[in-house]
């Protein structure tokens, strides 16, 4: 079967994920629950993508906890997100000069 | 807050800071397209291929699971239920999402901003104050999606191409990007400081605890965030005044 087709269906069902919610729920949800749900699933979903992955995603795990470390403290600074995510890369990359 | 036909006014302006918040995470696409495009090309997709089903998915597990499945000669069915499975977070990120659109915006805009409501456009979209301005996200999309794109497209080409030093260093830019989005909120609410602490230490559990651990990524990430924003939810529900709006 032609690669094409499965790319295909791949974008058809990634598309209708994520354009049905957005297009369906047209209001303000009134379900106290559900909308505290919501406000807190930014947070959430993020902070379980980032830790432990950021340790597995350098060449080293050292690096990784140190971006960890320094992309909170800098983030807690108050660096906007360009800065805070060109920090941790430069910490990465200094540290594994030293490291591997 | 401003009603969206005065915020568009200033379209132009959210645009242009949109592209300058996507360049970090086009700086992170590359590093991690580079390593998709390796694993396209083991499933036999040549580097027109890869560039299309990444510009036009822009998910990674999605697209991964997808990719070796196409390696693996998977139904049609297989591949749809696949793709759902590992994409099934952005159904909540795009509820999120929904929460925060002007019901006057004109309604195409929810079409177009649907092909990249990814984890990191959406996080930073999420993080400003108000109203989604649509021009936010499509100035960050117009950066860092061709990056996703092209990444994809050099893993497949060459997959050594950049020094394994600059891989390394940029795989994490992602991830800062997430910290700059959760942290300042954390400062200044202790119940999403706490959340924040709780999500560590059960994401970092989630790898020892049995069952669980046999879970796909993004499974899992499903599961503790439905559960953890559940119980927050109970326990310290929004009130009234802190409506983001």
């Amino acid at each position: 079967m032609s690669n094409y087709i499965y790319i295909a269906v791949m974008f058809l069902v990634t598309y209708l994920i994520r354009v049905i919610p957005l297009t369906a729920i047209r209001s303000k949800i009134k379900n106290k629950f559900f909308n505290s749900f919501l406000y807190y699933v930014p947070y959430v979903t993020l902070a379980v993508m980032t830790f432990p992955a950021i340790t597995a995603a350098t060449n080293s795990t050292i690096s990784g906890v140190a971006a960890l470390v320094v992309g909170i403290l800098v983030a807690w600074l108050g660096f906007d997100l360009f800065k805070t995510a060109l920090t941790c890369c430069v910490t990465v990359f200094i540290l594994e000069l030293f490291l591997i | 807050m401003k009603p969206y036909s005065i915020r568009e006014k200033q379209n132009r302006e959210i645009l242009r800071q949109g592209m300058k918040d996507g360049i970090p995470i086009a700086l992170g696409y590359l590093a991690v397209s580079f390593s998709l495009g390796i694993a396209a090309k083991n499933a036999g997709l040549n580097e027109a291929q890869g560039f299309i089903a990444s510009f036009l998915c822009t998910a990674s597990a999605g697209e991964y699971v997808g990719f070796t499945l196409i390696g693996a000669s998977a139904t049609l069915i297989e591949i749809a239920l696949a793709t759902l499975v590992a994409n099934a977070r952005y159904i909540l990120m795009s509820c999120a999402m929904s929460q925060r659109l002007d019901p006057k915006m004109p309604f195409f805009h929810r079409f177009l901003m649907s092909l990249h409501v990814t984890d990191e456009i959406f996080g930073i979209s999420i993080a400003r104050d108000g109203y989604l301005n649509p021009n936010y996200s499509y100035g960050a999309a117009a950066v860092s999606v061709p990056a996703w794109a092209i990444g994809t497209s050099l893993g497949i080409l060459a997959g050594n191409i950049l020094p394994m030093r600059l891989v390394s260093a940029f795989s994490v830019a992602l991830y800062g990007m997430f910290l700059a989005i959760i942290i300042p909120p954390a400062r200044k609410n202790k119940v999403i400081a706490g959340l924040i602490i709780v999500c560590f230490t059960l994401s970092f559990a989630s790898n020892y605890i049995p069952y669980f651990c046999e879970l796909s990524e993004g499974m899992r990430t499903i599961i503790l965030t439905v559960l953890l924003s559940s119980l927050a939810a109970l326990i310290f529900p929004k009130k009234e005044d802190e409506s983001d709006e």
